[in-house]
């Protein structure tokens, strides 16, 4: 295991970091009182091929490593984690059908995923299915020359601006994928407004009512839709999700650290009070220890260790759990100031109570590591 | 046993350690073979024998037996040879 960054890596990450610092991170506050990113950021995060960029490039992707992936994560949700959010619903999408998604459908939709020229989300949870995936209601039926699905998909990430749903549904009885197209008859998307974390993450529900898809649109194999394709979605999305936890504790300390040297108590800047550097202290070591457990998973994950799921399971418990302390210590730090709108450490609070939830919750990751860790049968 | 069938009881008996898992032995009907262990399955074929586990191949029985398994294997490869 080598965690030395290469030379390309570096420099990703610095291109990654200035355009985030000029493009992104000034303009966060103001998309989340928005509750919507702007067309023309979409559009730069195509030209600066963000989007899908672990695509393959025989499928007109920039084959990015998961290592680069990861930076690229970690450094849009320092400025932004409802960004981070676009980049990784679409890139689990395009994961998943690189992973099981027939010749067909990989040379159909990856170079329109690789490019951003449509958007990728994932329809999974439904009103009365969340952690318990297996218990979805959407029904897809066969009926002759096409699959018709009906069905509710809620708090579907970006669903507002997708092009194309990654939808679970129950076919004759097995869990099957589906990919769902937007414009697909029957189909309504309906912006789901009133969140608090990640408020500029564009939700959706997808109201699938008699929606006719061709044949050709189910993906994997009936019966595989949970165990492998929306798995293999999960997985990428849990990989992203750590890294983005990572950005947000890592910019929960930037501004601890600025702050406390800035803001000054008792004649002195609050970083020479002995409990500030306390919490400073927690941030700076809970960093770098998420940051090194990404980077076990994306090295294990890149050399295609079967392993790799587990490790990112850890990493994704380790740096979201990390996130919320980190952001909930930097408004502390704030002070007053750090419950207004005039500083983004509410922002981060509010973020990183997200990144607990999606994915595979805090308390789903606690059920499944010690599996993981005990795979004995 | 050939060394494809070695290398994957090898690989099964990290999860199997208290059980000599023999070549037609079906792995699912010894317990609680969860959906990680058959991602992890999948991962390992992959990297072990260099070959592209597909869609095509999601069945159940191409992983039940370790002879299943070679099985796949050998048709994987001959496939992309």
């Amino acid at each position: 295991l080598n965690l030395e960054l290469t030379a390309e890596q570096r420099a990703a990450r610095a291109e990654f970091r200035a355009f985030v610092a000029s493009e992104i991170a000034p303009h966060a506050d103001r998309w989340d009182r928005e509750e919507a990113i702007p067309a023309a950021l979409v559009d730069e995060l195509r030209r600066r091929r963000l989007l899908g960029s672990n695509v393959p490039e025989e499928y007109g992707g920039l084959g990015r490593d998961m290592i680069t992936y990861g930076l690229l994560t970690e450094e849009i949700a320092k400025g932004c984690s409802s960004v981070r959010s676009l980049l990784t619903v679409h890139d689990m999408v395009a994961h998943a059908i690189h992973r099981w998604g027939s010749r067909e459908q990989r040379e159909r939709w990856l170079p329109l995923l690789a490019r951003g020229e449509v958007l990728g989300a994932l329809g999974l949870s439904e009103p009365n299915a969340g952690s318990d995936a297996k218990s979805v209601e959407t029904v897809a039926r066969d009926d002759g020359d096409a699959w018709v699905l009906d069905g509710r998909k809620k708090w579907t990430t970006f669903g507002q601006i997708a092009g194309l749903y990654l939808v679970l549904a129950q076919q004759d009885g097995k869990l099957t994928a589906f990919l769902v197209e937007r414009d697909s008859p029957g189909v309504t998307v309906q912006p789901l407004k009133g969140v608090w974390g990640t408020r500029a993450s564009m939700l959706a529900e997808i109201v699938m009512d008699g929606c006719r898809l061709p044949k050709g649109n189910l993906i994997g194999r009936p019966g595989f839709g949970l165990s492998a394709v929306v798995s293999t979605a999960l997985e990428h999305g849990r990989y992203s999700v750590a890294w983005g936890s990572v950005g947000i504790a890592q910019a929960c300390l930037e501004a601890s650290q600025a702050y406390a040297r800035e803001r000054r108590q008792y004649g002195v800047p609050i970083a020479d009070h002995q409990l500030v550097r306390r919490l400073l202290t927690d941030m700076i070591a809970g960093v770098r220890a998420a940051r090194l457990l990404c980077l076990r998973a994306g090295w294990m994950r890149e050399t295609g260790d079967p392993l790799a799921g587990g490790e990112v399971m850890i990493a994704k418990y380790f740096a979201s759990t990390l996130a919320t302390k980190s952001a909930n210590d930097a408004v502390q730090i704030h002070g007053a100031n750090g419950i207004t709108d005039g500083y983004p450490v509410g922002r981060y609070l509010r973020d990183s109570r997200v990144t607990e939830i999606i994915e595979g919750s805090t308390q789903i990751q606690q059920i499944n590591i010690p599996l993981f860790e005990l795979q004995e049968f | 046993m050939d060394e494809t069938h070695e290398k994957i009881k090898e690989f099964l008996s990290r999860f199997f350690k208290n059980h000599d898992l023999q070549p037609d032995e079906d792995i699912f009907a010894l317990g609680f073979v969860n959906s990680l262990l058959a991602m992890q399955l999948v991962a390992f074929v992959e990297k072990e024998f260099g070959v592209s586990v597909g869609d095509e191949d999601l069945d159940l029985d191409n992983f039940r037996t370790i002879n299943a398994i070679a099985k796949l294997v050998e048709k994987k490869r001959g496939a992309a040879a």
